[in-house]
């Protein structure tokens, strides 16, 4: 038997170092093991001992590309755990921010990281040569997400007017008014990109594992929810420890998590086959009209699932504008006291579950973070299995892009665990 | 003439920095006509080998491979600019640097011996030569755009090191802690973000890191007079540029 060892690969666009190792035997893969070695940064222990004003900055530095998600599940967490629960216009605004974040984010990974998988260039950059125009409008989709982000939050990344109860400064009505007019044009935009990306080649692959998603009444998940499973679960995020449960493995600094005791998916195909009924009229229109029904099971066709989830991060901005009064004070008063609060939020890549202990001070005395990725983890590791079997014949070279593709489905964003991604092939 | 290559590299850091590059959206393309894009996993999988040009660097140094890895790039690079607080002083992550790593990762994983890690998390300049330092967490675009054009052209960058207090004059700003009492950093906080903080009626938190010669010790009582008691003294100086000397100095006597 001999065995062969190769290192392949980085693993380009997506966030955070990664590696990826595959042991083949016999004609099929034994082990898929993708090994997060972006450097460990412990932000759970240096949240100890802060204020409870703290963490909605701090956890944003988490991930610089959904540091909205951060701020948002660290401020559900924290006004938790004060009793209290924005309503009204701030609660508007907050979900406002979330749909810059969302338009932002969705649009990088689908045209920056994703769409070259699928028309066979190495970045966006060399794919503008030849689909300059699909670029272009991808650019000023992502310019209108991170303005709206800039509108609201003060800065695109990591926003400074976020706080726990609210906001620093609140936009007068007529601030909102330029922002209606470019997100109308915004929405023709990811209506185009739906079809665009509809059009792609889709290699034939289903997911059976559960799912997981935020769930709000009436309205597809964003901004806050309970937690709702594709097995009928549905709990307040005050009970995810008591359903997820996180374990360390050796081969990695993200930690894997399990719902229940299995596998399961968070993101956009979860939060989709378990809220398409509540999209927007536009998005429902577009997700039809690409051929996606009630489910999306189907990992290569996410990209087609971020873009329907863009035109209703539009629309749902567009319908907040428009109810959008002015509230009388931009933050709700806040008093800390001792007591443990939990909060949730869909982050762009999935699923964001903060929790926060304060003592009668309001200071921190601990804090768990559990990021989409460290959730996918153990999904990806499977798709991989399976998938990178269905390949074995392709050359390694050939067969690490492949296993970048299928990763790069799931956007996962390794800075939240803690980019490169080594591919070691095994072949006994 | 071959245009000359850029190459951008990661530490660790939360890629914030790196994206604003991709966030110049009116100004990407035509910049990946101006330069060759020839190193940056965050955006392609073509990796060109070195030497480059010009690389960026994100991300502060907290483990032993890239203690190692720094000086390969070092190597490789033409002029090496330093991208965001990670970076030029070490980040959030520094905190690490005033406790207790091991306890740290003791009380993150479960199995902390899986873990290579450093005891600190230092700024690239502690390790290599740095031509430049671009400030802020995360930096800002416009500066990002002039510190690249400026050296593709061979020229140092013109920036500012004067505090965002001059930035908050210039766009007519009321100052928050004259008319409202809000404690505010930015007399002794570098000038970049454009007084962002204060334009939303928030008091400047120190994220672009100390100014040049900063008089902490002049501000130290008007913030107290704003109602900061020793330890969110301590606090607000400990956060995204926690390693820099001038803010750590001011955090360090306040540790509890």
């Amino acid at each position: 038997m001999t065995a062969r060892r190769l290192v392949v690969n980085a693993i380009a666009r997506v966030e955070g170092e990664g590696a990826l190792r595959l042991v083949v035997d016999g004609g099929r893969v034994q082990t898929a093991e993708l090994n997060i070695y972006e450097p460990p940064r412990f932000f759970e222990a240096l949240l100890r001992g802060r204020a409870w004003t703290e963490p909605p900055d701090i956890t944003a530095r988490i991930c610089g590309i959904c540091p909205v998600a951060y701020q948002t599940s660290a401020c559900n967490a924290l006004e938790a755990a004060c009793g209290v629960e924005l309503d009204g216009p701030l609660a508007d605004l907050r979900r406002l921010l979330y749909c810059g974040e969302w338009i932002s984010s969705h649009t990088l990974h689908i045209h920056l990281l994703h769409a070259p998988d699928f028309l066979g260039y190495p970045d966006g950059i060399a794919m503008a040569a030849g689909h300059r125009k699909a670029v272009e409008r991808g650019l000023a989709l992502k310019k209108t997400g991170n303005a709206l982000l800039e509108l609201i939050g003060g800065r695109a990344v990591h926003p400074v007017n976020v706080r726990v109860g609210g906001f620093y400064s609140v936009p007068a009505r007529a601030d909102l008014a330029p922002m209606r007019e470019r997100l109308l044009g915004a929405l023709d935009q990811a209506r185009e990109v739906v079809r665009w990306v509809a059009g792609f080649d889709f290699p034939d692959h289903e997911v059976g594992h559960d799912l997981l998603s935020a769930r709000e009444p009436g309205r597809y998940p964003i901004d806050r929810g309970t937690v709702l499973t594709s097995t009928g679960t549905e709990f307040p995020a005050a009970e995810f420890p008591a359903h997820v449960v996180e374990r360390q493995v050796p081969h990695s600094t993200a930690l894997h998590a399990s719902l229940d005791g299995h596998r399961y998916l968070t993101g956009p195909l979860a939060r989709y086959s378990l809220n398409s009924a509540l999209l927007g009229p536009a998005a429902r229109a577009a997700a039809a009209a690409a051929g996606l029904g009630p489910e999306c099971r189907n990992p290569f066709r996410s990209i087609v699932v971020r873009a329907v989830e863009v035109v209703h991060a539009v629309e749902e901005a567009l319908r907040l504008i428009d109810g959008y009064e002015r509230p009388g004070r931009p933050s709700v008063e806040i008093t800390p006291r001792a007591a443990t609060g939990h909060g949730v939020s869909e982050a762009p890549r999935g699923l964001l579950y903060h929790r926060y202990t304060l003592d009668g001070a309001g200071l921190v005395t601990a804090a768990a973070i559990v990021p989409p990725t460290s959730q996918n983890q153990a999904v990806i590791e499977d798709d991989l299995c399976r998938l990178a079997g269905t390949r074995l014949d392709l050359a390694d070279d050939a067969l690490a892009l492949f296993c970048e593709r299928v990763i790069r489905n799931h956007d996962p964003c390794i800075s939240c665990a803690t980019h490169f991604l080594d591919l070691t092939v095994t072949r006994r | 003439m071959s245009l000359p290559t850029l190459a951008v590299w990661k530490f660790a850091s939360c890629d914030g920095c790196q994206l604003t590059l991709l966030d110049c959206e009116d100004e990407l393309l035509a910049l990946a006509g101006r330069v060759r894009i020839a190193a940056f996993t965050e955006a392609s999988s073509a990796v060109l080998p070195g030497p480059y040009d010009v690389s960026l660097v994100e991300g502060s140094i907290t483990t032993p491979a890239d203690e190692r890895r720094i000086r390969e790039v070092r190597a490789q690079s033409g002029v090496l600019v330093t991208i965001g607080a990670c970076a030029t002083s070490g980040g959030i992550q520094a905190l690490r640097n005033f406790g207790d790593v091991a306890e740290f990762a003791a009380s993150v994983y479960a199995s902390p011996e899986y873990l290579s890690t450093l005891d600190t998390s230092t700024p690239i300049s502690a390790h290599v030569p740095v031509d430049f330092e671009l400030r802020g967490c995360p930096i800002d675009r416009r500066q990002l755009l002039e510190t690249l054009g400026a050296f593709l052209a061979g020229r140092k960058p013109d920036l500012p090191d004067t505090s965002v207090c001059t930035e908050c004059k210039r766009c007519g700003l009321t100052c928050v802690t004259v008319a409202d009492g809000t404690p505010c950093l930015g007399p002794v906080t570098h000038a970049g973000c454009g007084a962002l903080c204060p334009a939303h009626s928030r008091g400047c938190f120190g994220c672009f890191g100390p100014m040049a010669k900063p008089n902490t010790a002049a501000l130290l009582p008007i913030l107290r007079t704003c109602g900061m008691d020793e330890g969110a003294i301590g606090r607000v100086f400990a956060t995204f540029n926690a390693a820099a000397p001038d803010f750590a100095a001011v955090s360090r006597e306040r540790r509890p």
